[in-house]
């Protein structure tokens, strides 16, 4: 929105651009301090002192000789399984995007597709199950899956995170089908096509922003989750985020907080360079369903 | 396309979230009905030189074969919603006739668990969601007027605390606001209070999480109320613009019904969001003073002797009655639109 024919006043520029910058800065000095203290010991970023020594240093010159330390990081990803925590993220993101993205397709290109009054019934029960708190769910899931047996495994976890994902990513899918033009398939569908294969390759080919959207947003929901990988896997089995928690819970040992510090810096820079890369995807995703739905 | 069709395409993301959303609450729905098993109890008479003594102690052995019986516990009916952890109709006609003053009697009754839990959550979703509107606009309109080539950059820096897991955007704010951390230890120093610190009061906890609530979900707000502004026609701005209206009065009476159903979308979404607050909590280890209906559940479910599946239940219950609220207005909406509609 450039307005051609207004006159900015300079008073009005200035304050607009100190307002962006304090903005900024409230937005990502958190960021920015975590990741400088995660080089430091604990003495120094949790200083009882002097908050200064998280700047100079002082204890950790004291303790290791050097300005920063990466013994936090080694430390957590050795001694405090970090590695396996990732490990098992890696797995529960990978099949969560894929099993998500393979069912949210073909139910939401039917959804765009059908003309039938329980498409719209089925959104609006797909809305109110979005509503749901997560850990009101995970209430409803434990005790099954106690006597099932199947609690504390990434593979129910993967289930579970797909299911919850399902009425956001039906959401967005369905409002990119429904910029893909009906003509389209409906040609296919005249030259013989079934409406799988119609779908498969007519349709799919033109829907990769799309989709590349709703990955990255099931792929957030996957990574970032607390409430279901916290209760529903056992210790072996946790993901980063518990894990970060897990170290809090254990105060016990001098170096667990900075465990928690390089932890949250570790699961954190592969997401913000994700969403670097995705920028433009991450936005048109929030704003479609808002904007033309 | 055909019904048979429709059907096939649907079927496994409908399985998915039947299986694991709709029977879910379900389970639920019937767990809240009952109620963890009584430990079993047995007389033990011991003897000695000096007399008999008969003494209660746990039947471990029975106790566990009724669990593994009736391993959702004994029916309790309604008994669990009503108890002293739910809605606990008997302890609040108890105040009501022994509390002289009405603002004691709502004291009293804040001091409930539930209460405390529901009263912490509303306050949360009242304070957090118009400033997380106000907050993202704001943002949105400023960064409209930058120049377009260094947006990109401010952008990412924007949406910044929306992507991190609310605990980690949580534990990062936290360990500068504590005590031993930059903020706090220069709050401290500025007020000339060594023992100032965010556990020190409930309402500084609270404020802190309601700080932490808006800094997390304004970026969202930010991003749908940016996307809308750039499709902001521009001939009724230009009009306005040579007819003399002053920027307030554009943005009042033509950007802002413009973005209108967007505002009221982020809102509803907010408040969804808001209303399930819980991750923060942990994340700045406030449980001691802030409480919300979603931690009362978690904090249910990591029991350490039996996990309370009943109670935890009825919480659900209710939360999700309270989530039946806040949609009706627009359920209702869309009901009638679309009856007109069709």
């Amino acid at each position: 929105m450039e307005y051609g024919l207004d006159k900015r006043s300079n008073a009005l520029k200035t304050f607009n651009t100190t307002f962006i910058i304090v903005w900024l800065l409230i937005a990502c000095f958190p960021f920015i301090w975590t990741f400088w203290g995660s080089f430091k010991v604990r003495a120094d970023f949790f200083s009882r002192a002097d908050w200064w020594y998280a700047i100079s240093a002082f204890n950790t010159l004291l303790e290791t000789g050097g300005q920063f330390t990466s013994k936090a990081y080694s430390e957590a990803w050795t001694e405090g399984e970090f590695w396996k925590a990732s490990r098992n993220t890696i797995i529960v993101t990978v099949f969560v995007v894929s099993i998500s993205l393979f069912l949210g397709t073909l139910g939401a290109y039917a959804l765009s597709r059908s003309t039938e009054r329980y498409a719209f019934w089925i959104l609006i029960a797909a809305l109110i199950f979005r509503a749901m708190p997560h850990i009101t769910l995970v209430s409803g899931y434990l005790f099954p899956f106690f006597e099932l047996q199947i609690w504390g495994i990434l593979p129910t976890t993967i289930v579970v995170l797909v299911a919850i994902n399902q009425p956001f990513t039906l959401w967005l899918l369905y409002s990119f089908f429904k910029t893909v033009p009906k003509e389209l398939d409906e040609s296919a569908l005249i030259d013989g096509c079934s409406y799988f294969q119609a779908f498969r390759y007519i349709i799919m080919p033109v829907m990769w922003p799309g989709v590349i959207t709703a990955g990255l947003f099931s792929l957030m929901l996957a990574y970032n989750d607390f409430t279901v990988t916290a209760l529903l896997l056992n210790q072996e089995n946790h993901t980063m985020v518990p894990k970060i928690q897990s170290y809090l819970g254990t105060n016990q040992h001098e170096g667990n907080l900075m465990w928690a510090v390089s932890a949250v810096v570790s699961a954190t820079a592969p997401l913000f360079m994700l969403v670097m890369f995705f920028q433009r995807q991450v936005i048109s995703g929030l704003t479609t369903g808002a904007v033309k739905g | 396309m055909p019904n048979k069709t429709f059907f096939w395409f649907f079927l496994p993301t409908g399985l998915a979230m039947i299986l694991f959303i709709g029977l879910p609450i379900i389970s639920t729905g019937i767990q809240s009905f009952y109620a963890q098993h009584d430990q079993v109890v047995k007389e033990v008479k011991k003897c000695d030189p000096f007399g008999c003594t008969v003494s209660i102690v746990v039947d471990q052995e029975a106790t566990s074969i009724l669990r593994d019986e009736k391993p959702l516990g004994k029916f309790n009916g309604f008994g669990t919603y009503i108890d002293r952890n739910h809605l606990a109709i008997e302890q609040i006609s108890d105040f009501w006739k022994e509390t002289d003053s009405f603002g004691e009697f709502i004291n009293q009754v804040t001091n409930l668990p539930f209460y405390k839990a529901l009263l912490f959550t509303l306050t949360y979703c009242l304070f957090v969601t118009p400033n997380v509107l106000l907050l993202g606009f704001i943002i949105a309109l400023s960064l409209n007027a930058i120049s377009r080539k260094i947006r990109g950059p401010l952008i990412f820096g924007t949406i910044l605390p929306m992507i991190v897991t609310p605990l980690v955007g949580s534990l990062v704010l936290f360990w500068m606001i504590d005590a031993e951390g930059i903020i706090g230890a220069n709050l401290q120093l500025m007020m000339e209070d060594p023992y100032l610190s965010l556990k020190s009061s409930r309402t500084l906890t609270w404020i802190t999480i309601i700080i932490y609530g808006i800094w997390h979900h304004s970026p969202f707000a930010f991003v749908v109320f940016y996307a809308a502004l750039q499709t902001v026609p521009q001939e009724p701005v230009e009009a306005a613009i040579i007819d003399g209206a002053s920027r307030y009065q554009r943005i009042r009476h033509i950007v802002l019904p413009h973005i209108y159903p967007v505002v009221t979308f982020v809102a509803l979404i907010s408040l969804m969001d808001n209303f399930r607050v819980f991750e923060p909590i942990i994340g700045f280890s406030a449980e001691g003073s802030a409480q919300s209906l979603s931690w009362l559940i978690y904090d249910n479910l990591v029991n350490e002797e039996v996990i309370l599946f009943g109670s935890a239940a009825a919480t659900s219950m209710m939360t999700i009655i309270g989530i039946a609220i806040l949609l009706a207005p627009v359920l209702i909406r869309t009901w009638k639109e679309f009856r007109t509609a069709r």
